[in-house]
């Protein structure tokens, strides 16, 4: 167990709260520096695809787990995104009084992908300032079918279900978005969005957030504006899933509006619902079982006898069945487990079984008059 | 001097008349008490205070200022912070959070200041928590400051929902019921409370009440509510003496 004395208000402020921080989370970032030099390609890619889901991750679950708003329109926000990226450094930008058309620099087309799909979130997120729970869900769900169809349709622009190539991003001969260079990108851009959210949530317009996710009416009360509190969560949540989708369309290089279908942001709710809504870690964690449990799955197959595993349809199935386990057994998701297993392991041997049991407290009701 | 005037209160839901015509002026630096059977609308005239309705009829003003039409998250920052019947507290946050949120109305934001954590965020953050802490030392809730709310008993939840009130620095204090549901010792420490924030932090306290014994020692006056409209008006002793109100609460 570690005893922290606390003499100074700055502790509470610091994000590494003690010294045992800054050496786990230093070994991490040692790790994942470098760890391109020990593996394959392969799992270099697949690294990177990791980073850029939990982008994607850090995008939704501020605006789920930390403002309360449940979207199952995400993929629109990673969609706008992804083509902003191809078409400004593809095509580019075909104005009508230039003769031709402008192709940006991957430095000024990044940050616009975010910026489009942030303004693409105020679009969706004023009208839905006076939906919650099933009713937002269903909203953006709409809005996230409306974008596909966009996508599919303006052919000028997107080509369609034909496809849009995505350019790659070179400096001289040095290729950016490919292998170890695009995985330190995605990993750079991973920790300045997780650092960019883990301030956010230290100051008042993220404690404004928490505050609206737990009760609307007393922050009200306490003087958070509503409307700007939701506006600008949606802008980040949906610009931050921008830049993941921005960074995913140099990651396929071949960009279909099959990519951005409803099943997508579906993808994106279970990532932060099973990493652990309310914790930044749990994006993380998300991200992983996202990624891991297709390939674990398959690998399960092998092992199991032909006749089940032979069953069409067997794979989902799984996925919906862990899906449904981790949701009844740890509603806290990959981070509440973590916290546990951790807690474990300080308290050795001296770990408590009721520890994590909810204390006795009061319903709303129990003691009222 | 008046802090507050309500003229020709009213509001209707539907057909039924929750308040209806009520008048009222609280003095600077008084404890202005509205007691009613359930269902009086009591609870319904801090909804109109803190504009979460918006009134059918009449006109309030605080400072002499108009806010029957202000919008209902600039009121703290005018001065009216208020706690709720039933707690409204962020249940997933730690009570320092809690009552950081109480200085919301204080801060100045700069989305992309915050997500650097700029050199002035920071300093804010420290000053913030000063304010903070003073109020932890009041409500004697140091050993609370990292927990959950949803692991807190009610008494203390209780507690720091007032606290939560008093961070805002309001001129004003609008407290619903903050003795029901706490025991006697809890009820007794409230009490000691409201009169500090009376008399030493000179804010003005509006609480709605039902124990009698609390009002008569906190409170200066007393306005009876029955049906939406005003029964009585007076000290303490003068309402419970009134004919009016005992019938009213005897239901005859
Ligand atoms: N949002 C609303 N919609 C419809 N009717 C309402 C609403 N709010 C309050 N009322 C009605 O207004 C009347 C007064 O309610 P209010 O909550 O103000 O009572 P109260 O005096 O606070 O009672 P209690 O002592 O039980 O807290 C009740 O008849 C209630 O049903
Ligand atoms: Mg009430």
């Amino acid at each position: 167990m570690r005893f922290l004395f606390k003499t100074d208000y700055e502790q509470d402020i610091q994000l590494a709260k003690h010294s045992g921080y800054i050496w786990s989370y230093g070994a991490l970032l040692l790790a994942v520096l470098i760890v391109p030099f020990f593996l394959e390609e392969y799992y270099v890619g697949q690294m990177t695809q990791l980073y850029i889901m939990a982008i994607a991750g850090v995008g939704l679950m501020l605006l789920a787990g930390y403002t309360g708003l449940i979207s199952l329109g995400h993929a629109a926000f990673f969609g706008i995104g992804a083509y902003t990226e191809a078409v400004l450094t593809g095509n580019g930008l075909a104005l009508p009084f230039m003769d031709e058309p402008i192709v940006f620099s991957f430095f000024l087309s990044f940050p616009l992908a975010g910026i489009f799909a942030a303004i693409a979130g105020i679009a969706i997120g004023i009208p839905a300032l006076r939906l919650v729970g099933i009713y937002l869900a269903i909203a953006t769900f709409a809005f996230a079918i409306i974008i596909e169809e966009i996508l599919s349709r303006w052919e000028s622009v997107t080509n369609g279900y034909s496809g849009l190539l995505v350019e790659s991003i070179y400096f001289g001969d040095f290729e950016l978005t490919d292998g170890t260079p695009f995985y330190y990108l995605c990993l750079g851009v991973l920790i300045a969005v997780i650092l960019f959210s883990l301030n956010l949530l230290r100051s008042p317009t993220g404690r404004a957030m928490m505050a609206v996710r737990d009760s609307e009416i007393s922050a009200q009360s306490m003087g958070v504006n509503l409307a700007k509190t939701k506006t600008i969560a949606f802008a980040l949540s949906a610009g931050i899933t921008g830049l993941a989708g921005a960074l995913f369309a140099h990651k396929l290089g071949f960009l279909s509006p099959e990519s951005f279908t409803v099943l997508q942001s579906l993808e994106l709710l279970v990532l932060v619902v099973v990493g652990g809504l309310g914790s930044m870690h749990g994006a993380v964690f998300g991200a992983l079982f996202v990624l891991a449990l297709p390939q674990g799955l398959a690998i399960l197959k092998d092992y199991l006898p032909t006749q089940i595993a032979e069953v069409p349809g067997i794979e989902p199935l799984l996925f919906g069945l862990i899906l449904v386990l981790i949701i009844i057994f740890e509603p806290l998701g990959i981070y509440g487990r973590w916290l546990k297993v951790k807690l474990y392991f300080q308290m050795f041997p001296l770990y408590k079984k009721a520890t994590f049991k909810r204390q006795k407290s009061y319903m709303k009701s129990e003691r009222l008059r | 001097m008046n802090l507050f005037t309500a003229e020709n209160l009213a509001i209707n839901f539907g057909g039924v008349k929750a308040v209806d015509g009520v008048n009222f002026e609280i003095k600077k630096g008084e404890c202005f008490t509205i007691i009613g059977p359930n269902g009086a609308g009591k609870t319904t005239i801090f909804n109109l205070i803190s504009r979460i309705y918006d009134v059918t009829d009449g006109r309030m003003t605080l400072d002499g200022q108009d806010i029957t039409n202000t919008p209902p998250h600039e009121i703290a920052g005018l001065g009216i912070a208020r706690t709720f019947q039933n707690i409204e507290l962020f249940e997933h946050a730690s009570v320092l959070q809690n009552l950081l949120v109480g200085r919301h109305c204080h801060t100045k934001r700069s989305l992309f200041g915050e997500g650097l954590f700029l050199p002035s965020v920071r300093k804010a953050e420290l000053e913030h928590r000063e304010k903070v802490e003073e109020i932890i030392d009041f409500l004697d809730l140091q050993h609370y400051r990292e927990s959950l709310i949803m692991n807190l008993p009610y008494g203390v939840r209780k507690v720091v929902e007032l606290g939560r009130a008093l961070c805002t620095e309001p001129k004003l204090i609008l407290l619903d019921e903050p003795s029901s549901g706490l025991n006697v010792e809890e009820t007794q420490d409230m009490a000691f409370w409201i009169d500090d924030i009376k008399t030493d932090l000179g804010i003005t306290v509006l609480m709605v009440e039902h124990d009698m014994g609390l009002v008569s020692e906190v409170s200066d006056r007393v306005l009876v509510l029955n049906y939406g409209r005003m029964l009585a008006h007076g000290t303490p002793s003068e309402v419970q003496n009134d004919p009016e109100v005992i019938k009213a609460y005897l239901g005859g």
